[in-house]
Protein backbone atom coordinates (compact mmCIF):
# COMPACT_ATOMS: atom_id res chain seq x y z
CA UNK A 1 0.00 0.00 0.00
CA UNK A 2 1.34 3.45 0.77
CA UNK A 3 4.98 3.66 1.72
CA UNK A 4 5.80 0.99 -0.85
CA UNK A 5 9.36 -0.09 -1.13
CA UNK A 6 10.02 1.75 -4.35
CA UNK A 7 13.80 1.68 -4.28
CA UNK A 8 15.45 -1.65 -4.33
CA UNK A 9 17.54 -2.40 -1.24
CA UNK A 10 19.99 -5.21 -1.65
CA UNK A 11 20.37 -7.32 1.49
CA UNK A 12 24.10 -7.79 1.09
CA UNK A 13 24.89 -4.09 0.84
CA UNK A 14 21.99 -2.71 2.92
CA UNK A 15 24.07 -1.74 5.92
CA UNK A 16 27.14 -0.62 4.01
CA UNK A 17 26.24 3.07 3.94
CA UNK A 18 24.80 5.47 1.40
CA UNK A 19 21.49 3.67 1.59
CA UNK A 20 18.58 3.36 3.98
CA UNK A 21 18.21 -0.22 5.16
CA UNK A 22 14.74 0.69 6.36
CA UNK A 23 13.78 2.02 2.95
CA UNK A 24 12.05 5.07 4.43
CA UNK A 25 13.04 8.70 4.44
CA UNK A 26 14.79 10.32 7.38
CA UNK A 27 11.69 12.31 8.42
CA UNK A 28 9.40 9.32 8.50
CA UNK A 29 11.90 7.23 10.44
CA UNK A 30 12.26 9.98 13.05
CA UNK A 31 8.47 10.22 13.37
CA UNK A 32 8.38 6.50 14.05
CA UNK A 33 11.13 6.78 16.66
CA UNK A 34 9.24 9.60 18.37
CA UNK A 35 6.09 7.51 18.42
CA UNK A 36 7.98 4.57 19.91
CA UNK A 37 9.13 6.71 22.83
CA UNK A 38 5.74 8.38 23.25
CA UNK A 39 4.02 5.02 23.29
CA UNK A 40 6.38 3.88 26.04
CA UNK A 41 5.33 6.96 28.04
CA UNK A 42 1.66 6.06 27.72
CA UNK A 43 2.52 2.43 28.42
CA UNK A 44 4.23 3.52 31.64
CA UNK A 45 1.22 5.60 32.68
CA UNK A 46 -1.25 2.80 32.07
CA UNK A 47 0.95 0.31 33.90
CA UNK A 48 1.17 2.75 36.83
CA UNK A 49 -2.64 2.91 36.76
CA UNK A 50 -2.81 -0.88 36.84
CA UNK A 51 -0.31 -1.03 39.70
CA UNK A 52 -2.30 1.45 41.77
CA UNK A 53 -5.57 -0.28 41.03
CA UNK A 54 -4.19 -3.64 42.14
CA UNK A 55 -2.64 -2.31 45.36
CA UNK A 56 -5.67 -0.26 46.43
CA UNK A 57 -7.58 -1.67 49.36
CA UNK A 58 -10.93 -0.03 48.65
CA UNK A 59 -13.13 -0.97 45.73
CA UNK A 60 -12.21 0.55 42.39
CA UNK A 61 -14.97 2.35 40.44
CA UNK A 62 -16.61 0.58 37.54
CA UNK A 63 -16.65 2.30 34.15
CA UNK A 64 -20.25 1.62 33.19
CA UNK A 65 -21.48 2.96 36.56
CA UNK A 66 -19.29 6.06 36.58
CA UNK A 67 -19.83 7.07 32.97
CA UNK A 68 -23.51 6.56 32.25
CA UNK A 69 -24.68 9.98 31.08
CA UNK A 70 -25.42 11.61 27.77
CA UNK A 71 -25.73 15.36 27.16
CA UNK A 72 -29.37 16.53 27.46
CA UNK A 73 -30.58 13.01 28.27
CA UNK A 74 -29.22 12.49 31.78
CA UNK A 75 -28.30 9.16 33.33
CA UNK A 76 -28.92 5.57 32.36
CA UNK A 77 -26.78 5.23 29.24
CA UNK A 78 -23.71 3.29 30.39
CA UNK A 79 -20.61 3.85 28.25
CA UNK A 80 -22.61 5.31 25.34
CA UNK A 81 -20.80 8.62 25.50
CA UNK A 82 -17.25 7.21 25.51
CA UNK A 83 -18.27 4.83 22.76
CA UNK A 84 -19.34 7.86 20.74
CA UNK A 85 -16.01 9.59 21.49
CA UNK A 86 -14.15 6.46 20.39
CA UNK A 87 -16.17 6.35 17.20
CA UNK A 88 -15.43 10.02 16.45
CA UNK A 89 -11.71 9.41 16.85
CA UNK A 90 -11.75 6.27 14.71
CA UNK A 91 -13.62 8.12 11.95
CA UNK A 92 -11.13 10.99 12.05
CA UNK A 93 -8.34 8.43 11.73
CA UNK A 94 -10.09 7.06 8.66
CA UNK A 95 -10.40 10.48 7.04
CA UNK A 96 -6.70 11.00 7.73
CA UNK A 97 -5.70 7.78 5.99
CA UNK A 98 -7.92 8.83 3.07
CA UNK A 99 -6.03 12.13 2.91
CA UNK A 100 -2.75 10.20 2.74
CA UNK A 101 -4.17 8.01 0.00
CA UNK A 102 -5.25 11.06 -1.99
CA UNK A 103 -1.71 12.42 -1.55
CA UNK A 104 -0.30 9.36 -3.27
CA UNK A 105 -2.44 10.17 -6.29
CA UNK A 106 -1.24 13.82 -6.17
CA UNK A 107 -4.89 14.78 -5.73
CA UNK A 108 -4.53 18.12 -3.93
CA UNK A 109 -8.29 18.72 -3.65
CA UNK A 110 -8.81 15.26 -2.15
CA UNK A 111 -6.07 15.81 0.43
CA UNK A 112 -7.63 19.14 1.44
CA UNK A 113 -11.13 17.68 1.72
CA UNK A 114 -10.10 14.79 3.92
CA UNK A 115 -7.79 16.89 6.07
CA UNK A 116 -10.61 19.33 6.84
CA UNK A 117 -12.74 16.35 7.86
CA UNK A 118 -9.93 15.13 10.12
CA UNK A 119 -9.53 18.52 11.77
CA UNK A 120 -13.28 18.77 12.39
CA UNK A 121 -13.22 15.27 13.91
CA UNK A 122 -10.37 16.39 16.18
CA UNK A 123 -12.34 19.40 17.39
CA UNK A 124 -15.39 17.22 18.01
CA UNK A 125 -13.31 14.87 20.12
CA UNK A 126 -11.83 17.74 22.14
CA UNK A 127 -15.29 19.18 22.73
CA UNK A 128 -16.59 15.79 23.87
CA UNK A 129 -13.71 15.46 26.24
CA UNK A 130 -14.41 18.92 27.68
CA UNK A 131 -18.00 17.83 28.39
CA UNK A 132 -16.81 14.58 29.89
CA UNK A 133 -14.35 16.37 32.20
CA UNK A 134 -16.95 18.92 33.25
CA UNK A 135 -19.39 16.14 34.03
CA UNK A 136 -16.76 14.18 35.95
CA UNK A 137 -15.73 17.25 37.96
CA UNK A 138 -19.25 18.37 38.87
CA UNK A 139 -20.55 14.91 39.61
CA UNK A 140 -24.08 13.87 40.50
CA UNK A 141 -26.72 15.71 42.55
CA UNK A 142 -26.30 13.26 45.41
CA UNK A 143 -22.54 12.93 45.51
CA UNK A 144 -21.17 10.08 47.58
CA UNK A 145 -22.04 9.77 51.24
CA UNK A 146 -20.20 8.75 54.38
CA UNK A 147 -22.57 6.73 56.51
CA UNK A 148 -22.61 8.00 60.10
CA UNK A 149 -24.74 5.49 62.00
CA UNK A 150 -25.69 1.82 62.09
CA UNK A 151 -23.72 -1.20 61.05
CA UNK A 152 -22.06 0.50 58.08
CA UNK A 153 -20.73 3.45 60.09
CA UNK A 154 -17.66 4.91 58.47
CA UNK A 155 -18.26 3.32 55.05
CA UNK A 156 -18.68 5.47 52.01
CA UNK A 157 -21.54 4.76 49.61
CA UNK A 158 -22.22 5.93 46.10
CA UNK A 159 -25.80 7.10 45.62
CA UNK A 160 -28.11 6.33 42.70
CA UNK A 161 -31.61 7.62 42.10
CA UNK A 162 -33.34 10.86 41.27
CA UNK A 163 -32.67 13.94 43.41
CA UNK A 164 -35.91 15.85 44.04
CA UNK A 165 -35.71 19.44 42.75
CA UNK A 166 -35.20 22.25 45.26
CA UNK A 167 -38.10 24.73 45.26
CA UNK A 168 -37.09 27.56 47.55
CA UNK A 169 -35.16 28.70 50.60
CA UNK A 170 -36.97 30.45 53.47
CA UNK A 171 -34.75 32.71 55.54
CA UNK A 172 -35.03 32.17 59.30
CA UNK A 173 -32.05 34.26 60.42
CA UNK A 174 -31.08 37.49 58.68
CA UNK A 175 -27.78 37.96 56.86
CA UNK A 176 -26.23 40.74 54.79
CA UNK A 177 -28.74 40.55 51.91
CA UNK A 178 -31.78 38.73 53.28
CA UNK A 179 -34.08 39.36 56.19
CA UNK A 180 -36.15 36.90 58.15
CA UNK A 181 -39.11 35.58 56.19
CA UNK A 182 -37.59 36.18 52.74
CA UNK A 183 -38.38 33.38 50.32
CA UNK A 184 -35.57 32.84 47.82
CA UNK A 185 -36.91 31.44 44.56
CA UNK A 186 -34.51 30.61 41.77
CA UNK A 187 -34.29 27.78 39.26
CA UNK A 188 -33.72 24.34 40.82
CA UNK A 189 -30.21 24.29 39.33
CA UNK A 190 -29.26 27.64 40.85
CA UNK A 191 -30.68 26.65 44.24
CA UNK A 192 -28.82 23.35 44.01
CA UNK A 193 -25.60 25.21 43.30
CA UNK A 194 -25.97 27.13 46.61
CA UNK A 195 -26.98 23.95 48.39
CA UNK A 196 -24.00 21.97 47.08
CA UNK A 197 -21.53 24.71 48.06
CA UNK A 198 -23.00 24.88 51.58
CA UNK A 199 -22.88 21.10 52.02
CA UNK A 200 -19.24 21.00 50.90
CA UNK A 201 -18.33 23.75 53.37
CA UNK A 202 -20.13 22.00 56.21
CA UNK A 203 -22.76 24.75 56.38
CA UNK A 204 -25.82 22.55 56.25
CA UNK A 205 -26.88 21.36 59.67
CA UNK A 206 -30.13 20.02 61.13
CA UNK A 207 -32.28 21.08 58.20
CA UNK A 208 -30.80 24.58 58.03
CA UNK A 209 -28.49 26.00 55.41
CA UNK A 210 -26.14 28.95 55.90
CA UNK A 211 -26.06 30.96 52.68
CA UNK A 212 -23.00 32.83 51.46
CA UNK A 213 -24.24 36.18 52.83
CA UNK A 214 -24.48 34.68 56.32
CA UNK A 215 -28.25 34.30 56.47
CA UNK A 216 -29.66 30.99 57.63
CA UNK A 217 -32.56 29.36 55.79
CA UNK A 218 -34.66 26.23 55.61
CA UNK A 219 -35.29 24.60 52.25
CA UNK A 220 -38.27 23.16 50.48
CA UNK A 221 -37.77 20.41 47.94
CA UNK A 222 -39.54 17.61 46.08
CA UNK A 223 -39.09 14.08 47.32
CA UNK A 224 -36.15 12.03 46.11
CA UNK A 225 -37.06 8.98 44.10
CA UNK A 226 -35.62 5.47 43.85
CA UNK A 227 -32.75 6.28 46.13
CA UNK A 228 -30.19 3.54 46.54
CA UNK A 229 -26.95 3.55 48.52
CA UNK A 230 -24.26 1.22 47.24
CA UNK A 231 -21.45 0.33 49.61
CA UNK A 232 -18.50 -1.47 48.13
CA UNK A 233 -15.85 -3.15 50.15
CA UNK A 234 -12.74 -4.71 48.80
CA UNK A 235 -13.27 -8.39 48.09
CA UNK A 236 -10.63 -11.06 48.08
CA UNK A 237 -8.42 -11.14 45.03
CA UNK A 238 -8.05 -7.71 43.52
CA UNK A 239 -10.54 -5.46 41.80
CA UNK A 240 -13.70 -7.43 42.50
CA UNK A 241 -15.75 -5.79 45.20
CA UNK A 242 -18.28 -6.98 47.72
CA UNK A 243 -21.42 -4.93 47.22
CA UNK A 244 -24.05 -4.01 49.81
CA UNK A 245 -27.14 -2.09 48.74
CA UNK A 246 -29.52 -0.06 50.88
CA UNK A 247 -32.86 0.91 49.33
CA UNK A 248 -35.85 3.14 49.92
CA UNK A 249 -36.67 4.83 53.20
CA UNK A 250 -33.58 3.42 54.91
CA UNK A 251 -31.36 4.91 52.25
CA UNK A 252 -33.05 8.30 52.48
CA UNK A 253 -32.71 8.44 56.26
CA UNK A 254 -29.02 7.55 56.14
CA UNK A 255 -28.30 9.96 53.30
CA UNK A 256 -30.03 12.99 54.82
CA UNK A 257 -28.56 12.27 58.22
CA UNK A 258 -25.11 12.74 56.71
CA UNK A 259 -26.14 15.85 54.78
CA UNK A 260 -27.56 17.38 57.97
CA UNK A 261 -24.55 16.46 60.09
CA UNK A 262 -22.60 19.58 59.13
CA UNK A 263 -19.55 17.36 58.82
CA UNK A 264 -17.19 18.59 56.12
CA UNK A 265 -16.45 15.86 53.59
CA UNK A 266 -19.41 13.69 54.63
CA UNK A 267 -20.77 14.31 51.15
CA UNK A 268 -18.35 14.48 48.22
CA UNK A 269 -19.60 15.88 44.93
CA UNK A 270 -17.77 15.16 41.69
CA UNK A 271 -14.01 15.01 41.59
CA UNK A 272 -10.88 17.02 42.15
CA UNK A 273 -7.30 15.98 42.78
CA UNK A 274 -7.92 15.36 46.50
CA UNK A 275 -11.04 13.24 46.43
CA UNK A 276 -13.90 12.13 44.24
CA UNK A 277 -17.34 10.64 44.67
CA UNK A 278 -16.62 7.61 42.48
CA UNK A 279 -13.95 5.83 44.52
CA UNK A 280 -10.34 6.12 45.72
CA UNK A 281 -8.64 9.48 45.18
CA UNK A 282 -6.02 7.89 42.88
CA UNK A 283 -8.81 7.06 40.46
CA UNK A 284 -9.55 10.75 39.89
CA UNK A 285 -5.88 11.62 39.70
CA UNK A 286 -5.19 9.03 37.03
CA UNK A 287 -8.32 10.03 35.16
CA UNK A 288 -7.20 13.64 34.97
CA UNK A 289 -3.62 12.79 34.15
CA UNK A 290 -4.06 10.09 31.55
CA UNK A 291 -7.09 11.47 29.69
CA UNK A 292 -5.60 14.94 30.07
CA UNK A 293 -2.27 13.88 28.62
CA UNK A 294 -4.07 12.16 25.78
CA UNK A 295 -6.30 15.19 25.22
CA UNK A 296 -3.20 17.34 25.03
CA UNK A 297 -1.88 15.03 22.32
CA UNK A 298 -5.15 15.39 20.42
CA UNK A 299 -4.93 19.16 20.75
CA UNK A 300 -1.32 19.15 19.44
CA UNK A 301 -2.44 16.87 16.63
CA UNK A 302 -5.20 19.27 15.59
CA UNK A 303 -2.73 22.17 15.58
CA UNK A 304 -0.20 20.20 13.49
CA UNK A 305 -2.97 19.09 11.13
CA UNK A 306 -4.03 22.70 10.62
CA UNK A 307 -0.44 23.73 9.84
CA UNK A 308 -0.03 20.89 7.34
CA UNK A 309 -3.42 21.75 5.84
CA UNK A 310 -2.20 25.29 5.22
CA UNK A 311 0.88 23.82 3.50
CA UNK A 312 -1.32 21.64 1.33
CA UNK A 313 -3.65 24.46 0.34
CA UNK A 314 -0.76 26.75 -0.56
CA UNK A 315 0.48 24.08 -2.95
CA UNK A 316 3.83 23.72 -1.17
CA UNK A 317 3.80 19.92 -1.16
CA UNK A 318 2.40 19.67 -4.66
CA UNK A 319 5.44 21.57 -5.95
CA UNK A 320 7.72 19.16 -4.09
CA UNK A 321 6.17 16.33 -6.02
CA UNK A 322 5.04 14.35 -3.00
CA UNK A 323 2.78 14.62 0.03
CA UNK A 324 5.02 12.94 2.57
CA UNK A 325 4.35 15.65 5.16
CA UNK A 326 0.70 14.56 5.18
CA UNK A 327 1.85 11.00 5.71
CA UNK A 328 4.03 11.99 8.68
CA UNK A 329 1.35 14.02 10.43
CA UNK A 330 -0.97 11.12 9.64
CA UNK A 331 1.31 8.77 11.56
CA UNK A 332 1.02 11.02 14.61
CA UNK A 333 -2.74 11.30 14.29
CA UNK A 334 -3.23 7.53 14.05
CA UNK A 335 -1.02 7.14 17.08
CA UNK A 336 -3.35 9.39 19.07
CA UNK A 337 -6.23 7.14 18.02
CA UNK A 338 -4.18 4.08 18.97
CA UNK A 339 -3.55 5.40 22.49
CA UNK A 340 -7.25 6.12 22.93
CA UNK A 341 -8.08 2.50 22.08
CA UNK A 342 -6.00 1.44 25.08
CA UNK A 343 -7.28 4.19 27.39
CA UNK A 344 -10.83 3.22 26.44
CA UNK A 345 -10.22 -0.41 27.38
CA UNK A 346 -8.32 0.08 30.61
CA UNK A 347 -10.17 3.10 31.94
CA UNK A 348 -13.72 2.44 30.88
CA UNK A 349 -14.18 -1.23 30.04
CA UNK A 350 -12.23 -3.41 32.46
CA UNK B 1 25.82 21.61 -4.89
CA UNK B 2 23.32 18.84 -5.39
CA UNK B 3 24.04 16.06 -2.89
CA UNK B 4 24.01 12.61 -4.34
CA UNK B 5 24.65 10.73 -1.12
CA UNK B 6 21.11 11.17 0.23
CA UNK B 7 18.62 8.79 -1.17
CA UNK B 8 15.04 9.69 -0.28
CA UNK B 9 12.89 6.65 -0.03
CA UNK B 10 9.13 6.34 -0.01
CA UNK B 11 8.74 9.92 -1.23
CA UNK B 12 7.60 8.91 -4.66
CA UNK B 13 5.35 6.16 -3.41
CA UNK B 14 2.64 7.16 -5.84
CA UNK B 15 -0.11 4.94 -7.04
CA UNK B 16 -2.64 5.04 -9.83
CA UNK B 17 -6.36 5.76 -9.60
CA UNK B 18 -7.07 2.04 -9.93
CA UNK B 19 -4.75 1.00 -7.09
CA UNK B 20 -6.25 3.83 -5.05
CA UNK B 21 -9.69 2.30 -5.44
CA UNK B 22 -8.47 -1.00 -4.00
CA UNK B 23 -6.72 0.76 -1.13
CA UNK B 24 -9.84 2.78 -0.28
CA UNK B 25 -11.95 -0.37 -0.24
CA UNK B 26 -9.54 -1.85 2.32
CA UNK B 27 -9.68 1.35 4.42
CA UNK B 28 -13.48 1.23 4.61
CA UNK B 29 -13.41 -2.45 5.45
CA UNK B 30 -11.05 -1.81 8.36
CA UNK B 31 -13.28 1.08 9.47
CA UNK B 32 -16.26 -1.26 9.60
CA UNK B 33 -14.27 -3.84 11.58
CA UNK B 34 -13.06 -1.26 14.13
CA UNK B 35 -16.57 0.15 14.58
CA UNK B 36 -18.14 -3.29 15.00
CA UNK B 37 -15.53 -4.32 17.58
CA UNK B 38 -16.16 -1.13 19.60
CA UNK B 39 -19.94 -1.58 19.43
CA UNK B 40 -19.54 -5.20 20.51
CA UNK B 41 -17.32 -4.20 23.45
CA UNK B 42 -19.82 -1.62 24.67
CA UNK B 43 -22.67 -4.13 24.33
CA UNK B 44 -20.82 -6.75 26.37
CA UNK B 45 -19.71 -4.11 28.91
CA UNK B 46 -23.35 -3.15 29.44
CA UNK B 47 -24.65 -6.69 29.87
CA UNK B 48 -21.93 -8.57 31.75
CA UNK B 49 -21.10 -6.97 35.10
CA UNK B 50 -17.91 -7.10 37.09
CA UNK B 51 -19.41 -9.16 39.88
CA UNK B 52 -20.35 -11.90 37.42
CA UNK B 53 -18.36 -15.13 37.47
CA UNK B 54 -17.86 -14.75 33.71
CA UNK B 55 -16.05 -11.47 34.19
CA UNK B 56 -12.50 -12.79 33.85
CA UNK B 57 -13.35 -14.21 30.41
CA UNK B 58 -14.87 -10.88 29.35
CA UNK B 59 -11.80 -9.08 30.61
CA UNK B 60 -9.46 -11.26 28.57
CA UNK B 61 -11.79 -10.85 25.59
CA UNK B 62 -11.64 -7.05 25.91
CA UNK B 63 -7.85 -7.09 26.06
CA UNK B 64 -7.68 -9.42 23.05
CA UNK B 65 -10.06 -7.22 21.04
CA UNK B 66 -8.06 -4.13 21.99
CA UNK B 67 -4.88 -5.71 20.66
CA UNK B 68 -6.76 -6.66 17.50
CA UNK B 69 -7.91 -3.05 17.03
CA UNK B 70 -4.38 -1.80 17.74
CA UNK B 71 -3.05 -4.25 15.15
CA UNK B 72 -5.41 -2.95 12.47
CA UNK B 73 -4.54 0.68 13.25
CA UNK B 74 -0.79 0.14 13.25
CA UNK B 75 -0.52 -2.26 10.33
CA UNK B 76 -3.15 -0.75 7.99
CA UNK B 77 -3.71 2.90 8.95
CA UNK B 78 -0.09 3.54 9.81
CA UNK B 79 1.06 1.31 6.93
CA UNK B 80 3.58 -0.50 9.10
CA UNK B 81 2.44 -3.73 7.48
CA UNK B 82 3.80 -2.46 4.15
CA UNK B 83 7.18 -1.37 5.44
CA UNK B 84 10.29 -3.52 5.35
CA UNK B 85 10.51 -6.26 7.95
CA UNK B 86 13.56 -4.73 9.59
CA UNK B 87 11.68 -1.47 10.33
CA UNK B 88 8.60 -3.35 11.51
CA UNK B 89 10.59 -5.32 14.06
CA UNK B 90 12.66 -2.33 15.20
CA UNK B 91 9.40 -0.67 16.20
CA UNK B 92 7.41 -3.61 17.54
CA UNK B 93 9.99 -5.76 19.31
CA UNK B 94 10.73 -3.23 22.12
CA UNK B 95 7.11 -3.54 23.23
CA UNK B 96 7.07 -7.29 23.17
CA UNK B 97 10.12 -7.26 25.41
CA UNK B 98 9.73 -4.26 27.71
CA UNK B 99 6.02 -3.59 28.03
CA UNK B 100 5.01 -7.17 28.63
CA UNK B 101 7.79 -7.47 31.18
CA UNK B 102 6.74 -4.19 32.81
CA UNK B 103 3.11 -5.29 33.04
CA UNK B 104 4.13 -8.61 34.51
CA UNK B 105 6.49 -7.17 37.09
CA UNK B 106 4.23 -4.25 38.12
CA UNK B 107 1.10 -6.34 38.57
CA UNK B 108 2.92 -9.10 40.44
CA UNK B 109 4.38 -6.52 42.78
CA UNK B 110 1.03 -4.75 43.15
CA UNK B 111 -0.72 -7.96 44.16
CA UNK B 112 2.02 -8.70 46.67
CA UNK B 113 1.68 -5.22 48.19
CA UNK B 114 -2.08 -5.63 48.28
CA UNK B 115 -1.80 -8.91 50.16
CA UNK B 116 0.76 -7.47 52.54
CA UNK B 117 -1.54 -4.58 53.44
CA UNK B 118 -4.50 -6.88 53.78
CA UNK B 119 -2.56 -9.16 56.10
CA UNK B 120 -0.49 -6.75 58.20
CA UNK B 121 -1.69 -3.24 57.39
CA UNK B 122 -4.15 -1.02 59.17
Amino acid sequence: MAGHATTHVDATTAWGGKTSPFNVSYGKLMMWFFLVSDALTFGGLLVAYGYTRHTTQSAWPIGEETFDSLPFLGHGYPLMYVALMTFILIVSSVTMVLAVEAGHRMDKKGVMKWMIATIIGGFFFLGSQAWEWSHFIHGSHFGSVEILSGEHTGSRAIVKGHFGDLESFTVVQAGKHHKVGDVIKETPDELFHHFRTAVMNGQVKDGKITLHDGSVATWKKHNDEHMELIIKTDGTGHSLAKVTKIHGKDAEVKYWESVNSGKKGAIIYGADLQSNEYGPSQYGQFFFFITGFHGFHVFSGVVINILIFLGVSSGKYHKRGHYEMVEKTGLYWHFVDLVWVFVFTFFYLV
Amino acid sequence: MERDDIIEYSLDAHHSEEQGKKIRRKIWLVTAILTLITAFEVGVGMTVHQDSSMWWIVKLLFIGLTLLKAGYIVLVFMHLGDERKVLKYCILVPYFIFVIYLIFIALTEANAVHTAWETYGG
